[in-house]
């Protein structure tokens, strides 16, 4: 059968089970625009600015576990979507971008919106693609999505000259992929399982440290039994979160930078750490030579590359978190019926103790203000009355972090956080996505001042397209994050910090046809949330909170995580602090 | 991380789809890991669409072993072996256009004949030579040379090969799962021992 290349590029999605598109039009993707006119079964959500359509099917992909599809024109819709790919290769979410291209003969020519797509995202893929042929689009569109998905999951994009999509070509989608190149490994190997599950048995300190490879596998079952048979402490990365319950009497909650002190300490004194699709990443690690010193760590990872990147893993285990973890369960229960010895049980005993009683002297806390909404406050109200049970999105900045720590986590895939890129902007455009997969749940955007204006104009697709996020404002008239450093490290000389002119949110929501609605005191908090929870459509809730409120605990960049920040520090110990930094 | 070996020279093969894009693909990864490439060289294989490359670089065992994991990560990479694990033959050429006024001529030509270099362009004033071998070698013809006066000098990158019968890319092809017509019995027993030139 002969079809155009447009035709044909439709159809693959189709058959790829594609149900939405995040798009904007231009010149060199018009003629599928022009099949997309009379193509049935494909939902096409036009964003207003490319980028937006990368993170928005990267919210669509963490919170179904599917591929999100982004399409965008030539030139500077291509430069505009690269953040967004950065982004999603750095979290390893899967999503496949197609960009227009000038016609092939004109490759190379400086022509009208011409740019080395493939050569300008080759460094931010895990594949990408330039179809020169119009036989080769179906099968390049097909591998797109399988190498997307399979292995450790990642950005691929797929450039499409403008000839190549007029043209008539035979379509026939290809059955199978056989990439002779790529073969991903999923079983963990067997000897490997067994001297884990040996390791783990013997540990008196053991501690799981999870990440959010545990929810690309749709894993947390299988780390909740591992941690219950073997009564193991669980901590979880910024990309984790969800994949434990916040709740549950094992969880230390969060690690690393702004992580709990009970986690931190516990992973610091730990002899058994096992991190389960997680990549020691700075943020988590803090100062390398003093992460979890005494353990031996075993990781679960389907990277090979992740291994022994960071820090020095004595078990490695390549492949999938879930069938890793399945096996490891079974080996697991294997061993225990052999008993486990006294003198291992007791030391146990004392571990939980141990962290309980880190648990009870060290608690996240903030100082409560009757006059001043405090912002930890606003993320326990947003837990409370979501039950847990919303989908969050956030920005980036203090507001992401105080969301990580106070939001009580239920379920895996409903989380979505710029972790490795911090992409400010980030919350709008995903939670646009995150919507539009989940129709009927409620979708909360968590956001900054500072992080929301990088994609405000999306409030006109929340709009139209009938979106109805809910976004949760934390102004606080400041880039609350750098504000905070400036105060620590660089002794409270503030520069470039002050965001407080504006705009003014509630008419801005207004503008767009959203409802805003504005909250200045702690009891206007929960009327206000009530509200927009409640209220159809898209609203956005201005909540002026304390300028000054920072993030604790806290790990000063390259310091030790044994050594975190609890509370608003003295000059002392922001002096020390200002030496500990080596350069990042 | 740290606390690697000390840091050494490594020569690491890799065959690849021999596709467009994967020279950038390999060369990118390097400079986006900031690890340094020594010398690089690229060429078809028997098989036209695996290409091979010879690449040469320096870093304790931990960079070597994320290089190697990082190449391995590229979808066009089918293989990558790091050659200096195991015995193997490493050969370099270089051409070299040098002074030869006619005082210097015959001592030229016999340092030419020393290290079994060739004279592929001659001139009234200059003679090219092309010279093949050891990069040791290839720096003693370069150093003798160089007092004559070197207008020119080209090097083509290391390429290496494994020593022994075994052959690097009919393993490639089993795990393709590519049937091959097996090689002719060799006449004599092959020996693993090898020789040195």
């Amino acid at each position: 059968m002969k079809l155009t290349g447009a035709r044909i590029f439709l159809e693959c999605l189709k058959r790829e089970g594609v149900d939405i598109v995040f798009g904007l039009p231009g010149g060199a993707v018009l003629p599928i625009y022009d099949a997309l006119y009379d193509f049935p079964g494909l939902r096409h959500i036009l964003v207003r600015q490319e980028a937006a359509a990368g993170h928005a099917a990267e919210g669509y992909s963490r919170t179904t576990g599917r591929v999100g599809v982004a399409l965008v024109t030539s030139g500077p819709a291509a430069t505009n979507l690269v953040t967004a790919l950065q982004d999603a290769y750095m979290d390893s979410i899967p999503i496949v971008a197609f960009t227009g291209q000038v016609p092939t003969h004109l490759i190379g020519n400086d022509a009208f919106q011409e740019a080395d797509n493939v050569g300008i995202t080759r460094s931010c893929t895990k594949h990408n693609f330039l179809v020169k042929d119009g036989n080769d689009l179906a099968p390049m569109i097909k591998e797109a999505f399988y190498i997307a998905a399979t292995g450790r999951p990642g950005p691929v994009h797929v450039d499409l000259p403008k000839d190549v999509l007029v043209k008539e070509w035979l379509f026939e989608y290809p059955e199978k992929v056989h990439l002779r190149s790529y073969n991903p490994t999923y079983e963990g190997h067997p000897g490997q399982i067994k001297k884990a599950a040996k390791s783990i048995l013997r540990a008196k300190r053991p501690v799981l440290y999870v990440g959010g490879g545990a929810i690309s596998s749709d894993a947390s079952e299988e780390v909740q039994r591992l941690a219950e048979l073997t009564q193991i402490p669980v901590t979880t990365t910024l990309m984790g979160l969800g994949a434990f319950p916040s709740e549950h009497p094992l969880s230390l909650e969060m690690l690393g930078m702004h992580g709990t002190y009970y986690a931190n300490m516990a992973v610091h004194n730990s002899d058994c750490l096992i991190a389960v699709g997680a990549r020691f990443d700075d943020r988590v690690t803090g100062k390398v030579e003093l992460f979890a010193p005494q353990a031996e760590i075993i990781h679960i990872d389907i990277d090979p590359s992740s291994i022994s990147k960071n820090i020095k893993v004595h078990i490695p285990i390549v492949g999938d978190a879930r069938r890793v973890l399945t096996k490891l369960v079974e080996e697991i229960e294997k061993e225990m019926r052999e008993g486990v010895p006294s003198i291992v049980r007791e030391a146990r005993k004392q571990w939980a103790e141990q962290i309980a009683d880190w648990r009870a002297r060290f608690p996240l806390r903030y100082d409560w203000d009757d006059e001043v909404i405090k912002p930890q406050y606003v993320m326990q109200e947003i837990s409370n009355l979501t039950r847990g049970e919303a989908l969050i999105v956030t920005g980036v900045g203090q507001h992401q972090m105080w969301a990580a720590q106070y939001y009580r986590f239920k379920h895996p895939r409903a989380w979505c956080t710029s972790g490795g890129l911090g992409t400010m902007g980030y919350g709008l455009p995903t939670a646009l996505g995150v919507q539009a997969a989940h129709p009927d749940r409620l979708v909360v955007n968590i956001d900054g001042d500072g992080s929301f204006v990088m994609n405000s104009q999306e409030l006109a697709t929340l709009y139209e397209s009938r979106l109805p996020v809910k976004t949760v404002i934390i102004n606080n008239g400041y880039h609350g994050m750098v504000r905070q450093w400036q105060e620590i490290i660089y002794k409270e000389r503030y520069c470039a910090v002050d965001v407080s002119s504006g705009p003014d949110f509630v008419k801005l929501a207004e503008a767009y046809g959203c409802v805003g609605i504005r909250a200045t005191k702690p009891s206007e908090v929960v009327p206000a949330l009530e509200k927009a929870f409640s209220t159809p459509g898209p609203v956005v809730v201005d909540m002026m909170v304390d300028r000054e409120e920072d993030v604790f605990p806290m790990v000063p960049a390259g310091g030790a995580n044994k050594d975190m920040i609890l509370e608003r520090p003295n000059k002392e110990v922001k002096a020390k602090a200002a030496k500990s930094q080596t350069g990042f | 991380m740290q606390n690697g070996s000390e840091p050494r020279k490594h020569t690491i093969a890799v065959l690849v789809e021999n596709r467009f894009g994967v020279l950038s693909r390999v060369a990118g990864l390097f400079s986006a890991r900031g690890y340094n490439i020594e010398s690089l060289s690229v060429g078809e294989t028997l098989d036209p669409t695996v290409s091979r490359m010879t690449l040469v670089v320096r870093g304790d065992e931990f960079v070597i072993e994320q290089v190697i994991k990082q190449l391995h990560k590229l979808i066009d990479v089918i293989k990558v072996t790091d050659l200096s694990e195991e015995n193997h033959v490493e050969r370099e050429m270089i051409l070299v256009k040098v002074n030869a006024e006619r005082t210097f001529r015959a001592e030229i030509l016999r340092i030419a004949d020393i290290f079994r270099a060739k004279v592929v362009d001659v001139t009234p004033v200059t003679y090219t030579l092309e010279a093949t071998g050891e990069e040791s070698k290839m720096t003693a013809i370069i150093e003798l040379l160089r007092p004559f006066g070197i207008q020119e000098l080209v090097r083509t990158g290391k390429v290496a090969i494994a020593r022994g019968s075994k052959s690097r890319t009919r393993k490639v092809d089993e795990k393709l799962g590519k049937a091959r017509e097996p090689a002719p019995p060799l006449k004599e027993p092959a020996r693993d021992i090898g020789f040195e030139d």
